[in-house]
């Protein structure tokens, strides 16, 4: 669904120096002057190897994230109430699928195969977007997932949109496009509920209280703790700072919750009229570590799906791999 | 028109739109879960079109003969009001059942729009030419994929196989005739069950021939019928608990 705007990745100080050596000084110079000049890198470019390990996991990750985040919402496609519902959520899960699909095939371009992307998100060394970790409990959770995590999605999928690596600049585009109709339905189904009858708005605030803190997970942990390099700033591949797109966030979205009589679960979020920041309570960090090495309450169950939906495709793809001559007749 | 010929349309377009919501929703149920991501988006786009054929269909008993909203009509009648066919309520198993029961239903879909589009009730023969060009895609898809699964090595041809002699006599049990036919073929609403059958055992026979398939005997094989007068194989029951399950936490209320 979402490449969060938190990007994992083991510690790597080491490995980054060791590599620049590498790379050629001369080539170097000529790969981020273009850049710096807003020239996009395209696949057969020479490029740092660091550039294309980093942008491989940013791409691979977003990638699994759409493909891992079609599932929570997926649940509720057979649930959605009335027809308008359900066909809009089918088709919102369906776009999530191709943008999985348009990303890896971005990601391919920089050398590695959609199926060693797979197996490494079934084998947990690959991640995805910390978000979808979490269960879609009831109806409303549906709508929270639909106008907020996009949303924040939105967000961060624009800002990398402007980054320097061409096939993904043009996979974003479209998938924005695409992302800014489901805002739209995730907000409309919102507005039902919150405008509803009481049973509605109680589900959906019962929901806005239990997503708050994923959300507020979701663009990844602070600054001032945050370990992204100036490198890849430099190179565009990281396009803002986490609390940038997280402060952008809450400046369009949370005025919109107050408004229809909302309520989050933090008595500290506010905005600094002099500043111009939100300011909030620090969410759980140690959690958000813990879930995104696996202790999250569906990171097991979110595999098991996506394990199920590979083993039970297995023999279509190999028949597509195999086509046999036909049989010389009908058996009939 | 008389009460009789109103009711009998009635009974044919709730047969028809119940058949393509309940299929609609089974199909549904395989995005993001599909066999490659091509295929999941395709098979998902097919769900929405047959969903959205059921909402038009309800929307022409409501508006032209009496019927209720859609939403109240499909998310909270009960299962024995329903007359699907048994072959649409099924769940949707492994990919090999799924394709095949997507094949003969689609080609007998068409067959059916097909013999729509001279209907003397204008809304269902208005319908009939949107729908008959969507269903144009979704067959010329379901042929491309059960050829190929077909040929696609020993395991796959035998899957195939077996989901053609599972869902053989449920497919002919979309067939399943009614009182109202005859009345139906006389008003030149449509030709009735047992056309529609001839010509979609025409339409599949050379296709399956070609794909390497033994069609069963049907003239062996009894069709599994029941669905037309409300009886259901007991998916039918727990597919309806979920997909109201949220709508009828309140069904007055707007979602
Ligand atoms: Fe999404
Ligand atoms: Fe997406
Ligand atoms: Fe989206």
């Amino acid at each position: 669904m979402y490449g969060g705007g938190y990007i994992f990745d083991e510690p790597n100080k080491k490995q980054l120096r060791e590599e620049q050596q590498h790379d050629d000084p001369e080539k170097l110079a000529i790969f981020e002057a273009r850049i710096s000049k807003g020239e996009k890198i395209e696949p057969g470019d020479w490029m740092p190897a660091e550039y294309r390990r980093q942008l491989t996991r940013l791409i691979e990750q977003h990638a699994h994230s759409e493909i891992i985040g079609a599932l929570p919402e997926g649940t509720w496609i057979t649930r959605a109430p009335g027809f308008k519902r359900k066909l809009a959520l089918i088709a919102k899960v369906q776009d999530e699928i191709g943008h999985g699909q348009l990303l890896y095939n971005a990601a391919e371009t920089l050398g590695k195969s959609r199926e060693a992307m797979i197996n490494d998100l079934l084998s947990g060394k690959s991640k995805y977007s910390n978000v979808f970790n979490y269960p879609a409990k009831t109806w409303a959770d549906v709508t929270v997932i639909g106008f907020l995590i996009d949303a924040a999605a939105i967000v961060n999928q624009v800002a990398n949109a402007k980054g320097s690596y061409g096939p993904y600049c043009r996979a974003l585009e479209r998938i924005c496009y695409e992302e800014s109709f489901h805002l739209k339905q995730g907000h409309d189904a919102l507005i039902s509920l919150a405008t509803g009858t009481p049973m509605q708005k109680a589900m959906l605030q019962d929901a806005l209280n239990r997503w708050w803190q994923p959300i507020m997970h979701f663009f990844g942990p602070p600054d001032k703790v945050s370990q992204h390099s100036e490198k890849l700033m430099q190179w565009r591949v990281k396009m803002a700072s986490n609390d940038e797109m997280r402060n952008q966030f809450l400046d369009t979205y949370v005025p919109k919750l107050w408004e229809l009589g909302l309520t989050l679960p933090d008595p500290l979020l506010h905005k600094n009229i002099e500043t111009g920041r939100w300011e909030y309570t620090d969410p759980d960090w140690d959690l958000f570590f813990k879930v995104i090495n696996g202790g999250g309450p569906c990171n097991q169950e979110r595999l098991q799906v996506r394990r199920w939906a590979e083993e039970e495709g297995r023999w279509v793809r190999k028949a597509l791999m195999n086509p046999k001559e036909r049989r010389a007749l009908p058996v009939a | 028109m008389n009460a009789a010929l109103q009711k009998a349309i009635t009974t044919l377009i709730t047969s028809m739109a119940d058949d393509a919501l309940i299929l609609g929703h089974r199909n549904s149920e395989w995005t993001g879960l599909g066999p490659i991501m091509e295929e999941d988006i395709a098979f998902s786009s097919m769900a929405q079109d047959k969903i959205g054929h059921a909402w038009a269909l309800y929307r022409i008993l409501q508006e032209h003969l009496g019927g209720e909203d859609p939403d109240q009509f499909a998310f909270i009648r009960a299962a024995k009001d329903f007359t699907c066919c048994h072959l649409a309520e099924l769940p949707i198993s492994s990919y090999d059942f799924s394709l095949m029961r997507h094949f003969l239903f689609d080609h007998a879909e068409a067959v059916r729009y097909e013999s729509l589009q001279q209907c003397s009730f204008e809304p269902l023969q208005q319908l009939s030419k949107k729908v008959k060009g969507e269903l144009k895609y979704h067959t010329l898809h379901a042929d491309a994929w059960v050829l190929q699964l077909c040929r696609g090595g020993e395991e796959s041809q035998q899957r195939m196989q077996a989901a053609l002699d599972r869902c053989f006599p449920l497919a002919a049990g979309i067939f399943e005739p009614g009182p109202q036919d005859a009345l139906l073929a006389d008003a030149g609403i449509y030709p009735g069950e047992q056309t529609l059958y001839d010509k979609w055992l025409n339409t599949i026979y050379p296709l399956l021939v070609n794909a390497s398939l033994n069609l069963p005997d049907p003239a062996a094989i009894p069709p599994q019928y029941g669905g037309r007068y409300g009886n259901h194989t007991p998916h039918l029951q727990a597919l309806l608990q979920e997909m109201g399950e949220v709508f009828r936490l309140d069904p007055t209320a707007g979602w």
